[in-house]
């Protein structure tokens, strides 16, 4: 349903940071992006939603298609009415509006007249919200803030869901819970997700396919449980060795292997 | 100090206050969503009481129906307003903003001076002028009922912000620019249908103010009462819009009539006391006494 067709990114007309882009995202499909800071994932979430543009930045070459549509010349609120929603890095939300008024804002661009049945099945899948729906959302936790972010995201029915870090900052236990929904969600509501992620065993556990980024290029990608047994995302990204053990910290060399990638 | 007139310069200056507090709401509004502090609303509020003026003269319209087709007008030029004058400005540094807005008070001044000439004009009564009598204290009716209306255009504001989409949209804009496109507002048409408001505000209190003191290019010297009530109330509150309103309103009207030494009376004490007691607020209180505090978990 998306591809991105070898696109170029270019920030205030000089700075390259993206070098022909290509990712494809299935309908129903979990797409990880992994990489490490700086390799360019979150600029290709934004190069999708548009809102590229609010940071000066452009899509150069190539180009982006959803369904046959392309959206590279659209403004940020025209994509969104295609059904594509991107939630940003950070746990960004209107900190002084209320949980449900959060809610309801993930709903304004659209106007359908479903919103109280929209608010139920946000609280269905965040129940914990359901007591919070009052409380002004600045002050939550940050695993609450993130499944705001989340429910925000899911009230505008998007067929493509465009999530940047959502284990940011998060304790373990709940970047688990969050990935539980997030799977339950892409089942439930046959919600494609494009899910950038750092830590990759979690993204390689619930995703279908997986792209790895490097400076700017995709290096290596794959089906999911292909790339879990790939030796080089064992060794950079698992965090284990040849010998499927994870290593201890004793061990760990202080310089980084580096790999040329072909591609 | 004649304290007897206490009373009666407490009432009045609080009458005067609720209208102060409306100009205020026009700043608050622009400010609130576009971070643009809006130096023309003053003069979008004269312009407002020149238009009605003219359609009261020129085609004989009762003054009710030309207040209701400024306020018409108000709308469209708020909207234009934003659309030529500011759009091309949004990303650019804040010291071009505030530039374009006093540019934009000069050339409304201009304009209105063009199509109406610089003359003071009076407006039919919009209420009966008979005073009322409560104990001491003696009002004017109209501008009672000036505070009335104004109070009333306040509550609506607050409502429609409260509970209304179109409220929310603005409120979520408001916060976070890139956060309010992501999910889909179009940030450019919020700016627009906050200008457009803040027009209709402008317009609103020029009529009333130019009930009690004529229609004049002085007029637009009033929002200058306004900008100490936005400031020590919080730019971006709207509560703080009212409280600033009516303090200035009353602070001005009790330093300005209480003393009697004619020496005293000469320094117009009254115009000053609202800056000074707004210094002695943003001292302690940098943000207003409502602004919006930045949420910080640590």
């Amino acid at each position: 349903m998306l591809k991105l067709n070898n696109i170029e990114v270019v920030y205030s007309d000089v700075i390259l940071v993206l070098r022909g882009v290509s990712l494809e995202v299935g309908d129903g499909q979990i797409v990880a992006l992994l990489g490490a800071n700086g390799a360019g994932k979150t600029t290709t979430l934004k190069s999708i939603s548009g809102l590229l543009r609010t940071e000066l930045g452009q899509v150069t070459r190539g180009n982006i298609e959803f369904n046959g549509a392309r959206l590279d010349r659209l403004l940020p609120e025209q994509i969104v009415r295609h059904g594509i929603i991107q939630v940003l890095e950070g746990r960004r939300l209107f900190a002084h509006l209320t949980v449900e008024e959060n809610l309801i804002a993930g709903t304004l661009a659209h106007g359908n007249g479903r919103t109280k049945t929209d608010v139920e099945m946000v609280y269905t899948y965040f129940p914990r919200l359901r007591d919070l729906r009052r409380r002004v959302s600045g002050y939550l936790s940050g695993g609450e803030q993130q499944m705001v972010v989340i429910g925000r995201a899911l009230m505008a029915h998007p067929k493509l869901m465009l999530l940047d870090e959502p284990s940011l900052g998060l304790a373990p236990l709940i970047v688990r819970e969050i990935f539980e929904v997030i799977q339950k969600i892409n089942q439930q509501e046959k919600t494609a997700i494009l899910l950038v992620e750092q830590i990759a065993q979690a993204a390689l556990a619930i995703a279908h396919h997986g792209y790895v980024m490097e400076t700017g290029r995709i290096v290596l990608d794959g089906p999911a449980d292909k790339l879990r047994e790939n030796e080089d995302i064992k060794e950079f990204y698992l965090g284990l060795t040849q010998l499927g053990e994870r290593k201890s910290y004793r061990e760990v060399k202080h310089y980084k292997r580096r790999k040329r990638w072909l591609g | 100090m004649n304290w007897d007139l206490f009373p009666q310069f407490l009432a009045t200056g609080l009458l005067t206050g609720g209208i102060y507090s409306l100009i205020a709401l026009g700043l608050v509004l622009i400010y609130k969503a576009s971070r643009v502090f809006n130096f023309a609303q003053g003069h979008l509020l004269m312009l407002g009481a020149f238009i009605t003026w003219w359609f009261t003269e020129n085609l004989g319209w009762d003054v009710w129906l030309a207040f209701a087709a400024a306020i018409g007008l108000a709308i469209i030029a708020g909207w234009l307003v934003e659309r030529v004058a500011l759009r091309p400005l949004i990303g650019q540094p804040i010291l071009a903003t505030v530039m374009m807005t006093l540019a934009l008070s000069q050339v409304l001044q201009g304009v209105t001076i063009l199509a109406f000439g610089a003359y003071q004009r009076s407006l039919p009564y919009l209420f009966p002028i008979q005073p009322i009598v409560l104990g001491d204290i003696r009002l004017k009716l109209n501008l009672a009922l000036a505070f009335v209306l104004a109070m009333l255009g306040f509550i609506i504001f607050v409502l429609f912000f409260r509970f209304t989409r179109a409220g929310l949209a603005m409120r979520a804009a408001a916060e976070d620019h890139q956060l309010a496109q992501s999910v889909g507002l179009s940030v450019p048409r919020i700016f627009g249908m906050a200008w457009a408001i803040a027009s209709v505000v402008a317009t609103v209190c020029g009529v009333l103010l130019a009930n009690i003191s004529g229609v004049e290019l002085t007029l637009s010297l009033i929002a200058l009462k306004a900008f100490p009530a936005v400031l020590f109330g919080g730019l971006e509150s709207i509560p703080g819009a009212i409280v600033g309103g009516l303090t200035v309103g009353i602070l001005e009207s009790l330093v300005g009539g209480l003393p009697q030494d004619p020496a005293l009376r000469a320094l117009h004490l009254g115009d000053i006391a609202p800056y000074v007691f707004m210094l002695i607020v943003l001292w302690f209180r940098p943000d207003g006494l409502f602004g919006l505090k930045r949420i910080e978990r640590i």
